[in-house]
């Protein structure tokens, strides 16, 4: 399984950043969510292994931790890739093509939905609604948003990210 | 037909990040006069305002303010729920990134009203790029005198921290939402205790989508007279509208409370793209979906309501004639199955065997019987869920059977149909 072999290669001294964001907010439970988003930054998953150093820098039990982050889309326990292409799977990018650019994304990556790329660039994935339904159909990669996609457009932009031209 | 632009009136025209340039048209003007006001006296102009939540229940706003203002308490919070989750819906979006001062400026009256000092943005991660904007308004807001300590040289405190979501529809569930800014998942809590008494961290709460807010300094500064004279009688003022879909043209548009979807769709939109209309579906995927004989509908909360839907948060999707309704159906059946936070039975199971009932009728393998099941399940979980999500996931599914009784009648005789047919891969 992924999770267990990312487990057995986390680097320690991930672990120890991880440590060290999680530190200052020791019996503040309300502080998980600021930590969890940072922490992500610096580590590819919020494995189990993350959640037990959050839990007991923070003084919160681990399951808590886990439950946490399995209850948010946005928070993954897998690795991620440097990458993440979100397509919006909601109602308004979906009367509007929006199939077409997931076979266009899927044929050009070579990786389906719910998938990364064996390099460790790309992943695919739904999500609901990103709220620029002005310009559906439309995806959001890491922070940036596209939109009027067409099935050519969406692989001119996935050429951009694939040449680091971004 | 012309546009009212009450909340969008600084739209593209003030530094949105910057709090002088939206003082230098007449911004915190509002908060300067609630400042010398007594709490129940702004709370009494809401009132008389007849301002109602724009989130989606259409809630008295003043209601929810006295609660937290009867409530003794040492601490009491104002919370802006920025979870702008419902599809089809992008106003809260434009309000944030285009005038977050007026935000601001709407809390800041709203903490005066019950005596709060301290309020709490709490912002969906699908608009990552809006956090920084509201970073740099409230540390611009600050600067200016508009927060923190002694607000406009009154000697009130208010501040106002910004929480991030992680991708949840169910924290715009204001209890959802309070268990997300404690550090925890965010499942509904039962109610009572109502937020107005105990809310977030248990103390008195009001919480407000950022659209009410905004419409909190207008009427402060000209009055509720002046607010009854715009929209319609039971939903007064003006309403973001967001129109997306297949339409000629998209975008967010504001209209006094009882504008027409049928001249919202033609006069101002240029009316269906790519095809003849199929269906409207107003108030995103939590509400009706009506048939092109409908649409001849004023938008405000109660007529919308009779028709058996909701204007929500004044969304409209339009639906062009090469999409199917049970195919639309089965779009949001997959978005509410994997949106349930399966606290309650009733939703989690509900949401599935709806979807997976809808999935059977889109194949054509449908029977009456299924039809039943499927009205049975959708009463059972609007009465009996926990929260609105689990009471809206049966609006679409009802509704499209009541208005489009042939398109099923067609999916359950097994004929052909041609979008269901190849089944889109969802």
């Amino acid at each position: 399984m992924v999770e267990n072999r990312y487990e057995l290669t986390t680097p320690a001294a991930q672990l120890v950043e991880v440590a060290r964001i999680a530190a200052p907010y020791k019996n503040k439970p309300e502080m998980l969510m600021n930590v969890v988003i940072q922490v992500q930054k610096v580590v590819p998953a919020l494995s189990e292994a993350v959640a037990a150093v959050i839990a007991r820098e923070m003084g919160i039990s681990q399951t808590h931790v886990s439950g946490f982050i399995t209850f948010y889309a946005m928070l993954s326990v897998k690795p991620h890739g440097k990458y993440i292409v979100r397509m919006c799977k909601s109602a308004p990018c979906h009367v509007r093509g929006a199939q077409e650019i997931v076979l266009a994304l899927e044929d050009q990556l070579n990786i389906k939905m719910g998938e990364t790329t064996e390099d460790g660039r790309f992943t695919l994935e739904y999500c609901p609604c990103l709220g620029i339904c002005d310009v559906s159909p439309a995806i959001m990669i890491n922070d940036k948003t596209y939109g009027d996609l067409t099935p050519d457009s969406v692989r001119e932009i996935i050429k951009r990210y694939i040449r680091e031209d971004v | 037909m012309e546009e009212m632009h009450v909340l969008l009136r600084n739209r593209g025209k003030i530094i949105p990040t910057d709090a002088k340039s939206y003082m230098s048209v007449g911004g915190y003007v509002a908060l300067k006069k609630a400042l010398s006001m007594e709490g129940a006296d702004i709370i009494q102009v809401l009132k008389d305002a007849g301002l109602r939540g724009r989130g989606g229940a259409g809630f008295p706003t003043y209601l929810k303010l006295q609660f937290a203002y009867n409530t003794e308490s040492d601490e009491k919070y104002i919370v802006c729920n920025a979870d702008e989750g419902e599809p089809g819906t992008n106003k809260d979006r434009v309000l944030l990134s285009e005038d977050p001062n007026s935000i601001f400026e709407g809390m800041a009256i709203a903490a005066k009203a019950i005596g709060a000092h301290k309020g709490f943005i709490y912002l969906r991660s699908e608009y990552p790029y809006i956090r920084p904007i509201l970073i740099e308004a409230l540390e611009s807001a600050r600067q200016a005198g508009c927060l923190g300590k002694n607000i406009l040289g009154s000697g009130y405190d208010f501040d106002i921290e910004l929480h991030s979501g992680a991708g949840a529809y169910v924290c715009g569930e204001e209890t959802a939402l309070f268990e997300s800014i404690e550090g925890n998942r965010g499942e509904p809590r039962y109610r009572p205790p109502y937020p107005g008494t105990k809310g977030l961290f248990g103390k008195p709460t009001a919480l407000n989508n950022v659209e009410t807010l905004a419409n909190i300094p207008p009427i402060l500064l000209n009055g509720a007279e002046w607010y009854r004279s715009i929209g319609s009688p039971n939903s007064p003022g003006t309403k973001l509208f967001t129109v997306c879909g297949n339409v000629n043209k998209r975008g967010v548009f504001e209209f006094p409370m009882g504008v027409n979807l049928k001249d919202i769709l033609y006069d101002v939109c240029g009316g269906v793209a790519d095809g003849e209309l199929l269906a409207v579906q107003t108030g995103g995927s939590s509400g009706a979906i009506i048939n092109p004989d409908q649409i001849d509908l004023p938008l405000d909360i109660d007529h919308v309501s009779a028709s058996g839907g909701r204007l929500g948060c004044g969304t409209i999707l339009v639906i062009n004639d090469k999409n199917c309704v049970v195919d639309i159906v089965k779009n949001n059946l997959d978005f509410f199955r994997s949106e349930s936070c399966g606290q309650c039975t009733t939703c989690r199971e509900g949401g599935t065997r709806l979807y997976e009932l809808i999935c059977h009728i889109s194949s054509g393998k449908g029977t009456l019987k299924d039809i039943e099941t499927i009205k049975d399940l959708a009463n059972t979980m609007r009465v009996s869920a926990l929260c609105g999500l689990g009471h809206s996931t049966a609006v679409p599914v009802l509704s499209s059977l009541q208005n489009f009784e042939e398109v099923y009648n067609r999916h359950l005789d097994g004929n052909d149909c041609s979008i269901c047919g190849h089944d889109r891969g969802y």
